[in-house]
Parts: structure tokens; sequence; C-alpha cells
């Protein structure tokens, strides 16, 4: 059901359990994310697949009774994204995460882009730069340049979150984790950002959660799908959507549920 | 379907009716406020004059004036909006981002809620066994402004955390995500787009302290004072000086009172033109808090 073990692999997720207080949200996840591939998690909603997603840069850790069990071991450096020992900081600078919402701060464009490097000691000309292009990676420079010290709000919602993107690339993260980035967008900024994320996997491995099945067909390279917490199939996404293993997912894929 | 016509008429009154009486409730109290303002500006505004802000009080109405406690409110203020805004806004703060949700900070907040409601007075008295008798801050400007800041601490304290509360969860998330330690989160983030709803509360808080005898009479501040309180700059080095602090001190409020309960009808029209002054102060203040909200709401929507 996984990858072919010769591709270098990102991250290894295994006997993955996560609880809200008592409610066991994820049970028993093993998983490989190869590197530079976009991987889509679909499932109805409550599946986990958020939740599983949100692991990646340990933002459970913010809100209280919430616990890990098992591993997420990040490639080459070999350590446990969600150990005891792992400072949960550490995680969060080395990954990136594009929200449902496109969560502008209420702050210049410019200054948008720049926190996160601000955050990372980055001045100057770097910043300048660093600016630039993580905005151009994100296919909004030509539409933005002139305008910078204009506050984010100033932009239409397909927009904001691709600054969001740019936000998220500027600190060259290890993985860039998107929770349903196109949910609250119109068609065609959908269809933008789908493009982005599909020329980005050559920088970075890509984890998308969707509950959109075309879009996961669309932009990925492989599918998991989740229900109830658990991991029901992974496969090449060509494979899951055309002929998929499980019975459970063909119900879900066809349209039977969720 | 005349039966229909005579039952939607009968409601039809029905709406009027409340409607009437919604707007005179209405009335009641614009009315109210609106004659009382009428009626301080037609007994003060006769005798308000540069003469009257800068002359000390006196034992002759027409030469009685209203420097000492002018310069006390505002000295007292100052006191208080730098005691009780960083005092308020830390602790709103760490209660809103910082604290767990347990039975502690549950007990805190409830009676940080009872705090706000408690009598003026109270405070006053607490103020006059802990910084007169116990800790020894005198009769001073330094005791009436911590005594106020007490009194609004807990206004700006909620006004603080609600502020914080509009600000979506989103934003919070996606700062932290970017590898913000919480401190980060709060000083580039929370604070600075809180900063309308924060403001707003700060400036309706002094703007009730800015009214208050009772806590101020209890600690000991003069009815009746004829000089000021050290000037905070001087020609000599260091240039700056906190003597003030520690002056006798009268407030606007305590000087109307004073006046008030004078038998000489002058001295009441003093009291009126004072009040006026107080007015046109607190109604300044609010209107400064109205512009900072309606500019903090068009520059952030959320």
């Amino acid at each position: 059901m996984q990858p072919a073990q010769t591709e270098p692999i990102k991250a290894e997720v295994a006997g993955l359990n996560f609880f809200y207080g008592r409610l066991q949200a994820l049970k028993n996840i093993n998983l490989l994310f190869p590197a530079n591939k976009v991987a889509a998690i679909i499932g109805p909603s409550g599946c986990g697949k958020s939740t599983l997603l949100r692991c990646f840069n340990r933002i459970h850790d913010l809100y209280p009774e919430t616990r890990y069990e098992g591993k997420i071991i990040l490639q080459p450096s070999g350590i446990n994204l969600i150990g005891a020992e792992t400072d949960p900081l550490e995680m969060r600078m080395r990954m990136s995460m594009v929200f449902q919402k496109p969560n502008a701060f209420p702050k210049s464009i410019f200054e948008n882009v720049a926190f996160g490097l601000r955050l990372r000691g980055v001045k100057g000309r770097e910043l300048l730069d660093q600016v630039e292009k993580s905005l151009r990676l994100a296919a909004l420079w030509d539409e933005v340049k002139d305008r910078l010290k204009q506050s984010a709000f100033t932009l239409s919602g397909g927009q904001q979150q691709r600054l969001c993107i740019a936000r998220a690339l500027a600190t060259e993260p290890e993985m860039l984790l998107f929770d349903e980035p196109t949910s609250a967008l119109d068609p065609i900024a959908t269809s933008k950002i789908e493009d982005l994320i599909f020329d980005l996997k050559s920088r970075v491995t890509v984890i998308i959660v969707t509950h959109n099945m075309q879009q996961a067909a669309r932009v990925s390279d492989f599918t998991a799908f989740m229900y109830l917490g658990e991991l029901i199939e992974v496969s090449p996404t060509r494979k899951m959507f055309e002929n998929p293993s499980n019975k459970l997912t063909e119900d879900y894929i066809t349209g039977h549920f969720g | 379907m005349s039966d229909f016509k005579r039952i939607i008429a009968k409601r039809k009154r029905q709406d009027l009716v409340f409607k009437l009486i919604g707007i005179l409730c209405t009335l009641v109290g614009i009315v109210t406020l609106g004659a009382l303002l009428v009626d301080l500006i037609a007994d003060g505004i006769g005798r308000l004059d540069l003469g009257f802000l800068t002359s000390f009080p006196s034992r002759f109405a027409e030469r009685a004036g209203i420097l000492s406690s002018w310069v006390g409110t505002l000295l007292i203020m100052i006191v208080t909006a730098f005691t009780a805004v960083p005092l308020g806004v830390a602790a709103g703060v760490y209660l809103e981002e910082y604290a767990g949700k347990n039975w502690l900070t549950n007990l805190i907040e409830i009676n940080i809620a009872n705090l706000a409601g408690v009598p003026s007075i109270i405070y006053g008295l607490m103020a006059l066994g802990l910084l007169v008798y116990k800790f020894r801050l005198g009769q001073s400007v330094l005791t009436g402004g911590l005594t106020l800041a007490f009194l609004i601490l807990p206004i700006v304290i909620v006004a603080t955390r609600e502020a914080l509360r509009t600000i979506p969860q989103g934003i919070r998330e996606s700062a932290y995500a970017l590898g913000s330690t919480k401190w980060q989160v709060v000083r580039h983030h929370l604070l600075p787009y809180s900063v309308g709803g924060t403001m707003t509360g700060i400036i309706i808080a002094l703007s009730r302290a800015i009214g208050e005898t009772a806590p101020l009479i209890t600690i000991g501040a003069l009815t009746f004072i004829a000089f000021l309180p050290p000037p905070p700059v001087q020609a000599a080095p260091p240039f700056i000086s906190f003597d003030w602090l520690w002056s006798p001190f009268s407030v606007l409020p305590i000087q109307m009172f004073n006046w008030v309960s004078r038998p000489d009808q002058e001295f009441v029209v003093n009291a009126a033109a004072a009040g006026l002054v107080l007015i046109l102060v607190t109604l300044s203040l609010n209107a400064i808090a109205i512009i900072i909200r309606y500019r903090v709401r068009k520059r952030i929507k959320w």
C-alpha cells in the first residue's frame, strides 16, 4: 500500500495515537511521507485528518489535555517530532502551515511575509530578498509589488491565501502543511492555489488535508483515506480514485457517505 | 376576511402602543441628561473664564477658582493611568492567554468581575488602611492615584480580556505556526490587534475615575488648597522631580462638593462652573475613545 521503499522518505508516522482528553482522535496511524511529493489526506468530517496534520507542527500543544503516543520521525534528521524531548517551538520553526481561512495578519503585505523571517533574525537586504522570493513563489509578486506597504486586508480572499502561502514558504520549511486551504475560496482562486501546490513539491514535501476529492485527485501524488480516527487506505492517487482496494474508500469516493 | 382585517388592525395597534412606550422610556433618560446639562451650562457658563481656571479657591466666591483642583485631578489621573494600565493589561493578558483553565483561575475570574462592582468608598477605606497608615504614603497625590488605580483595575482587566477575545483563534495559531513564542504572539500580534478595545476600556475607566469623590475624601484629600504641587520639571539638574507625588491635593469633584455645601448661592454657581469643566473633560475622553475605536475598526475587520 505504501510508496516504494526506494524513494527518500521525509516523514514516517509510526503507531501514532492522539487524544483530546479522554477522546482518542487518532488510532494507530502508520504512514510514510516520501520527500518532495504531495500527499492528500481525505475523509469525512471528524475523521481525524486535520488532527493528524496538526501533529506535524505541534499546534495541539497550545491546548490543554492533548496527548500524543507513538512516533513521527522526520528525515534526514531522525528527530521524533512528537517526542517529549522535542521542543514544539523548534518543530513549528521547521514546518509551515496554511490554514483553512486565510489568516493574514492585520499588518502590511510585506510584514505578513517578513514576520516569520524576523523571528529567525533575518534582517536588511536578505529580508527584502527573501520576502520578494517568497511572494514570487506564491505567484503573488506581480499583483502586490507596488503596494507592499498596504494592509493585507486590502487583498481579496484568494490573494490573502496566497499571501499566507508566501508567509509559509518564506521560512523555507521542511514540510508544508495545508489544512483545507481552499474551502473558503471561489473556484478561480482555488485553481490558482492548486496549481501552486502542484509546483511547490519540487522544493518541499507537502501534505494537504481536503474534503474535496477532486482537489486531492488534481494535486496529490498519493492519497490517504481516514475514517473515524483510523487510516483506512493509502494508495497512489490515481489508483485510489480508479480502483480503491477498500470497500469503505470506494463508498466514500463514490459519494455513498461523508 | 373582515375578521382578518380586524385582527390585523388590533395587532398593529399593540405594535404602536409599545413603540410609543419605548420612545417615552428612551426620552426619560435623554431628556433628564439634557436638562441637567442645560441647567449646568445656564448656571455655570457665566462664571467660566480664564480667571476661574487660574485662581486658587478663596473665601470670596467671585475670586475663587479651580486651579489647584484641576491640577490635582490631572496629576491623580496621570498616576492612576500609569499604574492601572500596565497592571490591568498585563493581568488581562495573563488571564486570557497564559493561565490554564482550572478552579483557581475561575475563582480569580469571578472575583475580578465582583471587584468591578465593589462600592468606591470601600476602596477608599482599603487605601486609607493600607497606603496611608501601613505604607505611610501620606494623604498625597500618589495615594490618591493608586486608590483610583485599584478602583479601575478590574475594568481595565475585563476590557483587555474582552478585546483579546475578539481576535480570531486562527490568527493566534498562524502566529504560533511560524514559530513564535507566547510572548512574541502577545507582543507582535495580540496587543497591537486589541489596542482599540483595550484603549476604549482604559479611557472609559479613567472617565469613571475622574468623577470619583468618596474614596479620595476617605484617604484625606483636602477640600481647600491654595498652592500647587511642586512642578515635575525644574531648572536645575536632574531637571525632573517626583516631589509632586507626595504633595497634598484636591480634585474637581471634591471642590464642587465643597462649594455646593455652602449656603452662599454664588458658591453654588462656582460649583456649576466646575461641574461644567468636569463634564467637558469626561465627554472629550469619551470622544477620544469613540474615535480610537472607529479608526481601529476601519483598519482591522475580522
